[in-house]
Order: structure tokens, then sequence, then C-alpha cells
């Protein structure tokens, strides 16, 4: 299935080129698609390279957290389904969509991008539930940017549908779901001592570590999560921060 | 329970503390019977204990690696831990707060010196008051030596933040529920290597090369506190090391 073994991605790494010939800040092609599924409430099919992901948003009623009576809630979840690759297996999400899951979570929950309390119906009893469902179809490596980048814009497309005698009418709407912030997801690979991004399968299988910074619109920093085993030094979280940051900027025009 | 009108005033958070101090540190290993090792982490009020049982042959065997031994590590809080009780068992935060555990670990460990066989680390956090992950990241690294499985070094965890517009050592009770960022991080010994590092809330580039700053201090004076914590338990002549 891979078509480079991990020495072969390495040494070609360390003579500066990748297999794909892109330069080690580049992306792969991107495309964002945006309502793709009309059932869904928003939804949103991202590719990069081959990687392939479908975001579908679905809103549902139901009780607010106790401490925090006046908000909607935000649920992301993200499933490996076995159409994706050969190493994903049927069954519930295990830890590694966990963590993609939390990671795509934290980037939207943290900018605060949602305006949760424009979701609340009725305080402590009744508030409108986003539930961001992340689908990947096809697996050629940076599921976590591809996944982030379909939830933004699939909420950005999001409407509320409308809610008659306690029962949603679905297909009619009311609004948009009030997004103020654009956060994007850049992550970061370390290979060989060397700083990369948008790894592909090939390069994930020869992966030291990876670091996932979530952007805003200020290029502000809103959420962090380092992965992988291996190590980050300061210089190099620095350079992963600047990073982030630049192509952050050219990944939200694909979106907005 | 509102927000807090302010948490730290002339310098000084709630609890009395400047803002690059410790909550109290406790540090104990050794502490339980059966474990292999094992040992206590306290940051004031949070309270980690971790166990570490292994090199064991690795069960279930399809698991077993002919080359090296396999690491598992479960993050899990106790019920009474925290004010709401925790529904006992796994959830999304514990399966993700053990899988970046284990893989901050894995730096250290000598894996090829036990092959076929499975080393657990189990972290179970009895109370919690914020920083409850880097409490127990402290207390399996230091479990994992007290079992006697070799390692490079140890991994020093701590946690920084923003609150009030102040970057903080030690995120504290209030601080994690009310403050602005709140980051986790470790670093193999007290070298410049992250092997941990999350980050929630909107900061900018600057205060948050300033947060890493200050974690890198903030996990250099943990190492120390670990280190002393075996030269306390095994003075010369104090303890029988061989019992």
């Amino acid at each position: 299935m891979l078509k480079a073994s991990e020495n072969y991605v390495r040494k070609l790494i360390d003579e500066g080129m990748r297999i794909d010939e892109r330069k080690f800040d580049e992306y792969r092609t991107i495309s964002v698609e945006t309502n793709v599924i009309k059932k869904a409430e928003g939804s949103a099919r991202v590719l990069i390279g081959n990687s392939n992901v479908l975001v579908g948003v679905k809103m549902s009623v139901g009780e607010p957290f106790p401490d925090t009576p006046n908000e909607g809630v935000l649920i992301v979840n993200a499933e490996l389904v076995p159409v994706a690759s050969p190493t994903f297996d049927p069954g519930p999400p295990d830890e590694t969509a966990i963590e993609m899951a939390r990671i795509v979570d934290r980037g939207i929950r943290e900018s605060k991008c949602i305006d949760l309390e424009k979701l609340c119906m009725e305080e402590d009893k009744k508030v409108w539930i986003v539930n961001v469902d992340i689908h990947v179809l096809d697996h050629d490596g940076n599921l976590i940017d591809a996944s982030a980048l379909a939830a933004i814009a699939a909420l950005l497309t999001a409407n509320i549908p409308k809610y008659e005698d306690e029962k949603i009418v679905y297909g009619e709407y009311e609004g948009k779901i009030p997004i103020r912030d654009v956060p994007i997801a850049v992550t970061i690979a370390k290979i060989s001592n060397k700083l990369l991004i948008d790894t592909n399968l090939e390069e994930e299988n020869a992966l030291d570590a990876r670091i996932t910074i979530a952007t805003n619109e200020k290029e502000e920093i809103c959420a962090i999560q380092k992965g992988g085993v291996g190590f980050f030094t300061t210089d190099e979280i620095k350079q992963a921060a600047d990073l982030s940051i630049k192509k952050g900027k050219e990944l939200r025009q694909l979106v907005k | 329970m509102g927000k807090k009108a302010k948490m730290i005033i002339n310098g000084k958070r709630l609890d009395g503390r400047s803002l690059e101090d410790f909550r109290p540190i406790t540090v104990e290993v050794g502490v339980l019977k059966s474990a292999e090792g094992s040992a206590v982490f306290k940051f004031g009020d949070t309270y980690a204990l971790a166990a570490v049982y292994g090199p064991r042959t690795m069960h279930p065997r399809h698991l077993q690696d002919p080359q090296r031994a396999i690491l598992r590590c479960r993050y899990s809080m106790a019920p009474f831990s925290t004010n709401e009780r925790v529904r006992p068992g796994v959830n999304r935060r514990s399966v993700e707060i053990s899988k970046v555990l284990n893989e901050a670990l894995s730096n250290v460990v000598f894996f090829e010196d036990y092959p076929k066989t499975g080393i657990d680390v189990f972290v179970e956090i009895l109370q919690a008051d914020a920083s409850t992950r880097c409490a127990g990241l402290n207390a399996a690294a230091l479990a994992l030596v007290e079992a006697g499985v070799p390692i490079k070094d140890l991994i020093s965890s701590c946690s920084v933040g923003k609150v009030d517009g102040e970057i903080v050592l030690d995120i504290g009770g209030d601080e994690d529920e009310f403050g602005e960022v709140d980051m986790a991080t470790a670093t193999i010994g007290n070298e410049d290597k992250f092997v941990l590092l999350q980050v929630d809330g909107i900061i900018t580039k600057e205060d948050f090369f300033k947060l890493l700053d200050l974690a890198r201090k903030g996990c250099a004076e943990i190492y120390e506190r670990q280190k002393n914590a075996f030269k306390e338990k095994y003075k010369a002549g104090e303890i029988d090391v061989e019992s």
C-alpha cells in the first residue's frame, strides 16, 4: 500500500526533498465544496491531495451543560470508516479518531467562533446542539487539517432548522448558525529533524512527532496539540507557530 | 458558581501564590505493595497516583512485539475526585490523555531491552484541582524508575497559563475554569525537548513564547523535585534497598 519506505522518505527529507516533490511548507492541492449533503443542516467536503473528508452538521435540541446554562452545545465526533483505509476497522472510534475529533473540537471551541449564547432557546432547559460529524472517506495523510477545514467550512454554511410545537421541522430554516471567526488548524510534522506540513501517508509512516496549531482571524493561537512519540525544541515550536499563522491565513481564504 | 471578579491582585493569586510559584508539591515513591513501581505526585489539592506493572508477558499474545516491549498507559479519574461525580470507566477525555501520556513516556523507555513484554502504566487521579495530567505524568515517570524499567531520563511535567492577563505557573483550582489560557507541558528531564504540549485558549504568539520559556523553568524545577524524592528514599544506610 505504501509507495515509499520509511527510510526512503527520511533520506529524501535529509536532502531537502519530498517524495511528491513538494516544498516543506507546501500543501497539496486543496479543494473545498460546500452543501454536498442536502439532509444535513450544513456540510462540506475537503480534498487535500487524495485525502477526502466529509463533514456534516446536524442540529438537535437538548439540555445545556449545567455550567453553561445559557449556551448551545457543540459536539464533534470523527469516524474513520473502513472505506478510507485498509488500516481502519469497523467499530466505535479508537484513540486516533477520538484524538482527532478532540483536536478539531478544541480549535472550534477555544476560538469561540460559534456564538453559542445565540443557540439558547430556554435558559437551563433547552438549547440547540450543534453536532459536527467528521467522516473520513479516503486516507492519504493529514486528516487533522482536512477535518478541521471541512468542519469550519460546514459550520459556515449551516442553517438552524425551524422549531415548531417542540419539534424540528427539517428542510425549513430560521437562520444561520452564528459564526464570528474562522479558526484554521495547521499540522506541522517533524521527520528526520526537519519541519514540514501536509504529510502524505508515506510521510506519516516516517513521522517522529507532529504539532497541530489552530489560529484565528486575528492571527492569535487558540489551541495546540502535540502528538506522536518524539519531541519538539522551543525553537522548533516557535517555527511551527510562525508557519501555522502563515498557512492558516492561506487556508482561510479557501472557506471564506 | 460565577466568575471571580479578579483572580490576581497585586501580583498575588487567589491562594496567595506569586505568578511563578508552584502550589505545595508532594512527591513520594514506592507507595504501593503490589505494583512493581508506584509513586504519588501532588500539586496542592491535585493528587495523582501511578503504578507500573511489568515488564511482563504481553497479553493478549497477538499484541506482542518480538523486537520490543509495548507500553500501555491508562489515565483515569476517581468518581469522587471532582465536585460533580465522574462516571467511572473510559471517556473521550481519558482516552486522549492516556494517548498523549503514553507518547510522552515512550520517548525515554528502552523498549528493546524487553521483547515480547508489556509495561502497564496506570495513572489514577484521586483528587482533581487542575493540572491532573501533569501530576499523573510526573508520578508515572517516577513509578517507571521505581519498577526498574530502564529509561533514558525522567519526564518532568507542569502546567502554565494566562490568568487575568498574567503569565502564571501551575494552573490551579479556579484558574483552570476562569483563566484565559491553559497549557500542559512536559520535557525530557530538564532538556529543551517538549514531549507534551497542549494549549487551550486564545493567546498571541508573543505570549505563547513567554509560556514556553516559563514551562521550561517549571519542568526543570519538577525534575529536581523528582530526583530528590529518590535521594530521600534511598539515603545510604537508612533503607535496605534489596528488600
